[in-house]
C-alpha cells in the first residue's frame, strides 16, 4: 500500500511543464463562465459546472466536479444559496485551500451587490426562499457590471502578472456593455408594465430592470412545482390580467405553462435563461438581444 | 455489544438539549441577514417513523453470520426509526466539526446513540483532507452516508451481515484527492476496531481501512463512481447480538437455546467493490432521474470459538469465508415520485477447525453438528438468505419524504417450525427540520 502511495504521488504531483500557467476558474453557472471568459481571456481556463438545462438549485456533488474544485484557483459562483445543496460538499471534499470560503479564490457574484426580496422572516412552509434574497442578478446589466468590475479585481489581485492585461479586458467589456444597454433599454421600452406569468422567481431581475409586471408565478411557493389547485388559480389570473407569456427557463419543463397555454392562451416562451440556453446565446450580450427579441415577438411589438 | 456509546437519557434530557441548543443557531451572519446555512452551527433534525409488518417470529437471524451493530429487522407495529440529531459547522478557516446523535427508543427506553462527532480539516491543500474522531468509515458507497438519505427503508442484507448496519468508529481518516482532470480519491483510516465487525481489544487502534473511488461523467445526462475498498481488524474478544434502532435484539440463533458463545483472538477483513450510476435528462435531475448503483463485499474470518451449553462445552478454530451482494435501481420517474428495486443475497462458508468437544457421542460435550447449529455459524442445513425489495416514496419538497416497501426475505434457515421467510411491509415518514446540508454522490 505504502509503496502503492509512493508511486502514485510521483506520477501525480511531478511538476507538470508548461510555457503559461492559466488561472483554472471553476464556475457554477455558465452566466459567470461566460463572464469569466470574457474578463480572463488567455490567462483563464474556465469550466462551468452546469449547463442552462440544469436547475442550479438541484446539482449532485458528483465525481467529476469534486475533481474540478481539487485544481481550482478559482470559484465563480452566484452564491447567496443558489448553491447551497452541493457547493459547501464540494469545497469540503477539495482539500483545496485556495477557494475556502473568504480566500481570494471564493468569489460569489451575490456578495457584491444588493438582492431584491430579501425576506423578513424565513419559515420552510413558505417553500424554497432564499434567506440572503432572489440570487438570479445576472437579469439585472447594471447589477452584472458592478459584479464584473468586482470579478476582475479580483482575477487581478490573485494573477498580479496580468493585471493590465485584466484591467484592459474589464475596460473593453465595460466599454461595449455600458453602450448596450441603453440599447437595450430604448428596445424593450414598449415592454414597459406589460403582464407576464413566470415559473419561478428567476426573472425577479429581468422584470424589475424592464419594469415587466410579474402578475403570477406558477410554482405555488418557491421551489415547489405546479400543482393542479394552483394551476387553476393561475388560470384565473391570466384570464384577467392578460400577460404576453409565461416565461419558462430552459431548465424548467415547460409542461405547466403549456398547460396554461392550452386553456387561456397565454403562449408558453422558455428563454434561454442563461448562456447556452439557446443557439444564438453564445455569450452575455446575445443572450440579452436573444431574450429581448423572443420577448418582443411575443408582445407583438417589435 | 461491548461498545456502548449508548447513553441512556430520559425523553425529557433529549428535549432540554434541543432546546440547549436553538439559541444557539439564532445568529446573524455579517450581512446582517439571517440566513438558515449560516446558523453556526448549522442544526438538522431528522424525524423518522415507522410502521412495519411482517409475521411473529420472523428475525434478521442469517446462517453463517454473527450477528452484531445495529443489524436487525425494525419492531413490528409502530416504532419510531432513526430520528437524528445533527450538528455541523466551520470551526473556524481551518476545520470542520460535525456531531449527530440518533435518539432511539430501544426496550422501552429512550437512548442517545453517538453517531459521528468527528473534526475534519478544510482546504489543507493539494487536495488532502484528513478527519479525526468518531465517523462512518469511508469504504463502499452506502457506508459514509447518513440513513435518511438511503433509497430504501433498511440497509442492504450484505450491510447488516458484514458490518451491523453500517461501520462506524473512532479513529482518523486520511484522503488525498488527485490531481486529475477525472475524480480519483484514496483515502485510508485508522480505527479502534471496537465495532462490529471488529470487537473488544486492548489497545483501541486495532482496525485499518483503505478504499479508492474514481468517478466521472458520461456526456452531460450521465455520471458513475467505482470503488474499492479494505477493512482488516484484529479483535481480543467478540460476542454475538445485534441492536437495531427502534427494534429487538438479534442473537447468534434466534432458538432461545441457553448456549452462550462468543469469539476471541480473531482476526476479520472485508473487501469490496463498488459501482454507482446515475443518469437525468440533459444532467437536470429535479424532473426525472435513475439511479443504479450495487456492492459486493467479501470477508474473511478467524477465530477462536468458544460455546456452552451449561456443562456441555466445546470450542473449535473458525475459519470462514462469506460473500455478499446487492444491486439497486432507483427511479424518479415525475417530480416527488420515485420507485426502486434492490435484491440482496449473502453466502457463508465457514469451515471448523480442531474442534474439541463431543467428538464420539457420549453426551459429555457438545457435538459438531450441534455446536455449529447453536451458534448459527453453520451453513450445512441452510441456503443462501435472499432478500428482494419494491419501494415507492413521495417527497412533497426536499425536506418530507413518504415511503412503502415491501421485501420478500429468505434467510435461508431450514428449521421446521420456525419462520425463517416472509414479506415485511414497511410505511415510513422521514422529515427533516433544520438545516438541511449537501446530499453526497
Amino acid at each position: 500500500m505504502r509503496r502503492f502511495l509512493l508511486w502514485v504521488s510521483v506520477l501525480f504531483l511531478a511538476p507538470t511543464g508548461g510555457a503559461v500557467a492559466q488561472l483554472d476558474v471553476f464556475a457554477c453557472e455558465p452566466e459567470w463562465a461566460s463572464l469569466s471568459k470574457t474578463l480572463g481571456g488567455d490567462r483563464v481556463d474556465v469550466h462551468a459546472a452546469t449547463t442552462a438545462f440544469q436547475d442550479p438549485h438541484h446539482i449532485q456533488a458528483r465525481p467529476s466536479l469534486i475533481a474540478k474544485t481539487r485544481s481550482a484557483d478559482l470559484l465563480v459562483c452566484s452564491g447567496a444559496e443558489l448553491e447551497v445543496g452541493w457547493l459547501p460538499l464540494l469545497l469540503r471534499r477539495s482539500g483545496n485551500s485556495d477557494i475556502q470560503r473568504d480566500s481570494l479564490g471564493y468569489f460569489m457574484a451575490t456578495d457584491v451587490v444588493d438582492l431584491l426580496d430579501v425576506p423578513a422572516v424565513v419559515d420552510r412552509s413558505m417553500g424554497d426562499v432564499h434567506a440572503a434574497g432572489n440570487p438570479h442578478v445576472h437579469w439585472d446589466p447594471n447589477r452584472l457590471l458592478v459584479i464584473a468590475q468586482a470579478l476582475s479585481e479580483r482575477l487581478q489581485r490573485i494573477d498580479p502578472q496580468g493585471q493590465a492585461y485584466y484591467a484592459e479586458r474589464f475596460l473593453a467589456f465595460e466599454k461595449r456593455w455600458q453602450a448596450a444597454i441603453p440599447k437595450w433599454e430604448q428596445r424593450a421600452a414598449p415592454l414597459k408594465g406589460q403582464a407576464v406569468c413566470v415559473q419561478h422567481t428567476t426573472w425577479r431581475y429581468l422584470a424589475d430592470w424592464l419594469s415587466l409586471n410579474e402578475a403570477c408565478d406558477l410554482e405555488p411557493k418557491p421551489g415547489l412545482p405546479p400543482t393542479a389547485g394552483h394551476l387553476k388559480h393561475i388560470l384565473q389570473i391570466a384570464q384577467k390580467e392578460k400577460p404576453i407569456a409565461t416565461l419558462v427557463a430552459a431548465y424548467f419543463n415547460p409542461r405547466s405553462a403549456e398547460w396554461l397555454e392550452q386553456r387561456s392562451g397565454v403562449p408558453a416562451v422558455v428563454l434561454p435563461y442563461t448562456v447556452g440556453g439557446d443557439e444564438a446565446s453564445s455569450d452575455l450580450f446575445s443572450l440579452y438581444e436573444q431574450t429581448l427579441s423572443i420577448l418582443l415577438e411575443q408582445a407583438k411589438l417589435d | 455489544m461491548l461498545l456502548k456509546f449508548a447513553t441512556k437519557l430520559s425523553s425529557f434530557g433529549a428535549a432540554a438539549l434541543l432546546l440547549a441548543v436553538a439559541p444557539v443557531s439564532a445568529q446573524l451572519s455579517n450581512a446582517g441577514q439571517v440566513s438558515s446555512t449560516e446558523f453556526n452551527p448549522a442544526v438538522s433534525l431528522i424525524l423518522d417513523g415507522r410502521y412495519t409488518d411482517y409475521e411473529e417470529g420472523l428475525s434478521l437471524d442469517l446462517p453463517g453470520f454473527i450477528a452484531g451493530g445495529e443489524a436487525g429487522l425494525t419492531q413490528r407495529g409502530f416504532s419510531t426509526g432513526h430520528n437524528e440529531l445533527a450538528m455541523s459547522a466551520n470551526v473556524d478557516d481551518r476545520f470542520y466539526g460535525q456531531f449527530n446523535a440518533a435518539i432511539v427508543e430501544h426496550d422501552g427506553a429512550t437512548e442517545l446513540e453517538l453517531e459521528e462527532a468527528f473534526i475534519e480539516t478544510l482546504g489543507l491543500g493539494n487536495g488532502f483532507t484528513v478527519k479525526g474522531g468518531r465517523f462512518f468509515s469511508g469504504i463502499g458507497y452506502l457506508n459514509a452516508k447518513h440513513e435518511h438519505s438511503y433509497d430504501f427503508v433498511d440497509s442492504p442484507l450484505v450491510y447488516q451481515a458484514m458490518v451491523g448496519g453500517k461501520l462506524a468508529d473512532t479513529g482518523v481518516q486520511a484522503r488525498w484527492l488527485a490531481p486529475t482532470p477525472f475524480y480519483m480519491e484514496l483515502g485510508a483510516e485508522l480505527l479502534s476496531g471496537e465495532t462490529f465487525p471488529g470487537g473488544s481489544t486492548e489497545d483501541r487502534n486495532n482496525a485499518n481501512a483503505a478504499f479508492v473511488k474514481w468517478g466521472g461523467d458520461i456526456g452531460d445526462s450521465s455520471n458513475w463512481q467505482l470503488g474499492l475498498s479494505y477493512y482488516a481488524n484484529e479483535f481480543e474478544g467478540r460476542e454475538p447480538g445485534g441492536h437495531h434502532h427502534g427494534g429487538g435484539h438479534e442473537h447468534g440463533h434466534g432458538g432461545g437455546a441457553h448456549l452462550e458463545w462468543h469469539q476471541h483472538e480473531g482476526e476479520t477483513d472485508l473487501q469490496g467493490l463498488d459501482f454507482v450510476y446515475k443518469w437525468a435528462p440533459n444532467g437536470n435531475p429535479k424532473e426525472r432521474n435513475l439511479a443504479i448503483y450495487g456492492e459486493f463485499f467479501v470477508r474473511n474470518e478467524t477465530a477462536h470459538v468458544h460455546a456452552a451449553e451449561g456443562a456441555e462445552e466445546a470450542e473449535a478454530e473458525l475459519d470462514g469465508e462469506q460473500t455478499g451482494y446487492y444491486l439497486a435501481a432507483v427511479y424518479q420517474f415525475k417530480p416527488k415520485w420515485r420507485i426502486g428495486v434492490r435484491y440482496d443475497q449473502l453466502s457463508a462458508d465457514n469451515a471448523f477447525n480442531g474442534f474439541v468437544g463431543d467428538e464420539d457421542g457420549n453426551g459429555t460435550a457438545l457435538e459438531l453438528e450441534e455446536f455449529e447449529e447453536e451458534t448459527g455459524l453453520g451453513t450445512d442445513h441452510a441456503d443462501d438468505p435472499t432478500a428482494t425489495s419494491l419501494m415507492l416514496d413521495y417527497s412533497h419538497s426536499h425536506f418530507s419524504r413518504i415511503r412503502l416497501q415491501y421485501t420478500d426475505l429468505d434467510t435461508g434457515h431450514n428449521h421446521p417450525g420456525e419462520v425463517s421467510s416472509g414479506s415485511v411491509v414497511s410505511l415510513q415518514y422521514l422529515m427533516s427540520l433544520g438545516a438541511h446540508g449537501a446530499h453526497s454522490f
